[in-house]
């Protein structure tokens, strides 16, 4: 574990999402609620939508090119689609977000 | 000859056994009862009632001291059995050996007592028998702090009972909902409102850490770090089989003691029954099955074949006043559906969840009349598509044999209750309709039916259906997602009528299933609320698609596209050259011209967007809103400034349109366009909203599209001014702001309430065409503004746009 500090919880919207660049493209942060964030991979595995640009609710997220909703707890998604994304160590202290670094950078080697 | 039968253990099941054997042959055995407890059989499902304080131990007896001595049953109560001895069949109790030719172990269930630092300090009870409870009342008769832990049946019986008892109780619960076993989400949530109403806390997603105290127990640790006071601490976390003698005596023990369908364990002369055994992996925990295997024991040791076999189990409970209802497999999944019926009012619940066309379970709070019934269906697998429209209002509804539900309607009384919320009956409606109401609207203006909370809409519907037969198109009721069993046309009816002017709002008392919405409903509510609350409700960006968050359209790569408004189709050569070194400096792709009489630059990085709008700011240009479920354009012709053939200023109209319009947000895409003279250049008769300049004035026309569907426009009248014109158009766009389904298109909308009635509305009622058009210039002075410009010059929203790190470096090192 390598946690990295990338911003506050609070610059993630409520319901939002932002996104950390990383060699292997982006990580999307995800806010579902008060204090409760998730990390996982930006890119939706059907045709590569921007999932941090799609609607936040619950705790998953609809990717906004075709509606594929996953559960940002596993990463898997649901219904009747097949597919999974990364999801990656992240926890907030005192308000910051830290993300594992060693993670995101084994993401990359892979 | 007479044989030596030794029970271990006097409770419901081995009372029903020793009950079936001496109905069937007195003279059979010779039956010898061992029971720990110090006293006889008695109904332990009432020890609830003893608890609270509405019985006593005495009216739940059901096997006395003197019954025993008539039927000459030797009891050994108070007596622990030490062990079995198989080899030799003899049961050694504390007070002496006793053989055996057949042995029944049933000796249940024990408390789950959690393992956590201070379980056994005094002052921690579980909940079990008739000494729980008793401890309970005597703690409970020095008043205080009760904590209870565990939410499931007996947590709730215990928490109701102390509380009934004067004490201050806390429940906790590890999930989060009450009962999950037995309830969803829904019922759960109810049964904790009743709960709370009746002074009891209850805090859900609490695990015990540990209970405190010196001499007794006085508090309960969370691992939150809460302390709770408690002067008793109820353990009702569960129970497990008791299964200790069978194991000493090496029976075949899973969970539970493993018997056959006969009751017979891996010894054949020791059987058992009850919550102590295991049958083909079921544990068992209601009185039912206990009664079923009861009546198989018996037969087995008579020698009568029988055999037992699980079957479906329903939870029917009443927890001190809440009635509570559960029957089969609940869990939402593939291939099944729900039917569900809330009446909030009266805290009414009751969802049943089809599979395959026949009930597979039942869920029902507040009213549980019907719970039988639905149990019936689900055990026999019933086919219920027949009567699937009325199925949840239960058997009083269906039309016996009936195929047709309708005819279940045409059968009932006309004083039967239809309309729970303002007490209409059948007869009320019925009259109604035969006096003119025809349709919902009507209904609900002459008898206010289906007008409170609206879950009786598909019966007033089925009414109107039966009444008026063929003449009646029944409209579709589908609901607006998965959240919520209400149409959309509901949820905008009430949001008006309960003033809800939060998203919140809507889905605590609309009685939303999830937390906060989907994909489908967020978008939907947030334009329904800021449509009939411009003032008060603030538009949130998050429950937004993402090219209205961003004011852009995404593009398959995930890039966007940037289009800015050309009033009318008119630009100017320094707007032009804006836009190109716009596109030259950011690199733009694709350079477009739009079927709406603009330019597209296509293929901007998201994080571009603030600086190639700032830019295009600089120019005078604003969003043309082409990515919006709003105004998008007013396309026109160039009209009588150059047109030879042009009968008005169709350009001049356009941009005062289009000035007036934009910002505005619509269910769906609003299109416009104006043409100079019916040769209709600028194709208005395929727009959403189209003006056809003819001589002596200005057509207005409405509901086309060229999309998906071609459709023409139909003329709603014709004005003699560009002011009213602009009024009627205006009017126009609010009557459907304010009352269309989130995307449906005008013409689209136009099906469902019909050209009349928007005539009636705006053309025939001049008043009311003011109105509207007075709340949309209100709801304009908060949205006629540019987005971008906002976003562009908003340093934290400008900042949204940019990634929040980047780990390039970092990770790579």
């Amino acid at each position: 574990m390598n946690w990295i500090d990338i911003g506050h919880i609070d610059d993630i919207p409520l319901h939002g999402a932002r996104v950390v660049k990383t060699p292997a493209g982006c990580v999307a942060l995800f806010r579902t609620g008060a204090a409760e964030v998730f990390a996982a991979d930006d890119r939706c595995p059907h045709k590569g939508g921007p999932l941090s640009e799609g609607i936040v609710h619950g705790q998953s997220v609809t990717c906004p090119l075709h509606n594929w909703v996953f559960d940002l707890n596993t990463g898997a998604a649901q219904g009747a689609d097949e597919g999974r994304i990364g999801t990656y160590p992240l926890r907030v202290e005192a308000g910051r977000l830290l993300i594992d670094g060693a993670a995101v950078g084994k993401r990359s080697a892979a | 000859m007479t044989q030596k039968l030794v029970i271990i253990g006097a409770g419901m099941a081995s009372g029903r056994v020793i009950e079936h054997l001496l109905d069937a042959d007195p003279g059979a055995y010779d039956i010898t009862l061992f029971n720990a407890e110090p006293r006889g059989n008695y109904n332990r499902i009432m020890l609830s009632p003893v608890l609270s304080g509405d019985k006593t131990y005495e009216e739940i007896v059901t096997h006395s001291d003197d019954w025993y001595a008539e039927r000459g049953i030797t009891c050994r109560f108070g007596e622990h059995v030490v062990k079995i001895d198989p080899d030799m069949k003899v049961v050694e109790g504390e007070n002496g050996h006793v053989p055996y030719d057949k042995l029944v172990i049933a000796t249940g269930s024990a408390p789950f007592i959690i393992p956590v630092p201070g379980h056994d300090l005094p002052g921690v009870i579980s909940y079990r028998d008739l000494d729980d409870t008793n401890a309970m009342i005597e703690a409970a008769a020095k008043g205080g702090k009760a904590v209870v832990i565990g939410g499931g049946l007996l947590g709730m019986e215990a928490a109701a009972g102390l509380k009934e008892r004067g004490m201050d109780v806390t429940v906790l619960h590890l999930t989060g909902h009450l009962m999950e076993r037995q309830l969803d989400e829904a019922a759960g949530y109810l049964l904790r409102k009743d709960l709370e109403a009746r002074g009891i806390t209850v805090k859900t997603q609490a695990s015990t850490k540990a209970i405190l105290g010196e001499e007794r127990a006085q508090a309960v640790l969370l691992e939150s770090g809460e302390t709770l006071g408690a002067d008793l601490v109820v353990m009702a976390v569960g129970i497990r089989p008791e299964t200790r003698l069978a194991t000493d005596a090496h029976l075949d023990v899973a969970r539970g003691i493993e018997v056959n369908a006969q009751m017979q364990t891996s010894d054949p002369d020791i059987y058992a029954v009850g919550e102590c055994v295991e049958f083909d992996g079921h544990l068992f925990g209601l009185v039912a099955p206990l009664y079923d295997q009861a009546r198989v024991l018996a037969d087995s040791l008579l020698d009568q074949p029988n055999a037992f076999a699980v079957k479906e189990l329903a939870t029917k409970l009443k927890v001190t006043g809440c009635d509570l209802f559960s029957a089969g497999d609940f869990a939402e999944g593939e291939g099944r559906e729900d039917i569900v019926f809330r009446d909030p009012a009266r805290g009414i619940y009751k969802r049943l969840v089809i599979e395959d066309g026949r009930l597979v379970g039942a869920v029902m709070y507040g009213d549980t009349a019907d719970g039988s019934w639905f149990f019936g269906l689900i055990k026999d697998g019933a086919d219920i598509e027949e009567m699937r429209g009325t199925l949840i209002f239960g058997p009083a509804f269906q039309g016996g044999a009936s195929a047709d539900p309708l005819s279940a309607f045409a059968a009932l009384p006309p004083e039967a209750e239809i309309c729970g919320c303002n007490g209409v009956c059948k007869g009320q409606i019925t009259r109604a309709i035969e006096t003119g109401a025809t349709d919902l609207g009507a209904i609900r203006a002459t008898t206010k039916a289906s007008a409170s909370c609206g879950t009786c809409t598909g019966l007033v519907d089925q009414l109107l259906a039966v009444t008026l037969g063929d003449g009646y198109a029944a409209p579709q009721a589908l609901p607006v997602c998965g959240c919520t069993s209400h149409t959309h046309e509901d949820v905008r009816r009430l949001i008006k009528s309960q003033e809800l002017k939060s998203q919140a709002a809507v889905w605590q008392e609309l009685g939303w299933t999830t937390a906060n919405g989907c994909h489908v409903c967020r978008p939907a509510l947030n334009y329904y609320l800021l449509a009939d609350w411009p003032l008060e409700y603030k538009d949130d960006p998050q429950s937004r698609f993402v090219n209205e968050r961003k004011h852009a359209n995404i593009q398959k790569d995930g890039t966007f596209s940037v289009v800015p408004r050309m009033w009318g189709g008119i630009t100017t050569p320094d707007e032009l050259r804006a836009i190109a070194d716009a596109a030259d400096k950011f690199a733009v792709p694709t350079v477009k011209v739009t079927g709406g009489q603009r330019i597209d630059l296509l293929g901007v990085r998201g994080e571009d967007l603030p600086g190639i709008w700032s830019d295009l700011n600089r120019a005078g240009l604003v969003s043309g809103h082409a990515y919006s479920k709003g105004l998008r354009t007013v396309k026109t012709c160039v009209g009588t400034d150059h047109c030879r053939f042009g009968t008005q200023d169709s350009t001049g109209l356009g941009i005062k349109l289009e000035k007036h319009l934009w910002g505005s947000w619509t269910p769906h895409k609003l299109k416009l366009a104006v043409s100079g003279c019916p040769r209709n250049c600028a194709e208005a008769t395929c727009k959403d909203i189209g003006v056809v300049c003819v001589d002596s004035g200005y057509e207005i026309h409405v509901g086309g599209a060229a999309g998906m569907e071609i459709k023409g426009t139909e003329l709603l009248c014709k004005v003699a001014t560009e002011e009213e014109a602009i009024e009627v158009i205006s009017a126009m766009t609010q009557i459907y702001r304010e009352n269309a389904r989130y995307l449906d298109r005008i013409y689209k909308w136009l099906d469902r309430v019909g050209l009349d009635w928007v005539k009636a509305q705006i053309v025939d009622d001049a008043e009311n065409r003011r109105a509207l058009a007075e709340r949309f210039q209100l709801s304009q002075s908060v949205y006629r503004k540019d987005p971008w410009a906002e976003h562009a010059q908003d340093s934290a929203t400008r900042a949204q746009y940019a990634p929040l790190a980047n780990l390039t470096l970092e990770a790579a090192e």
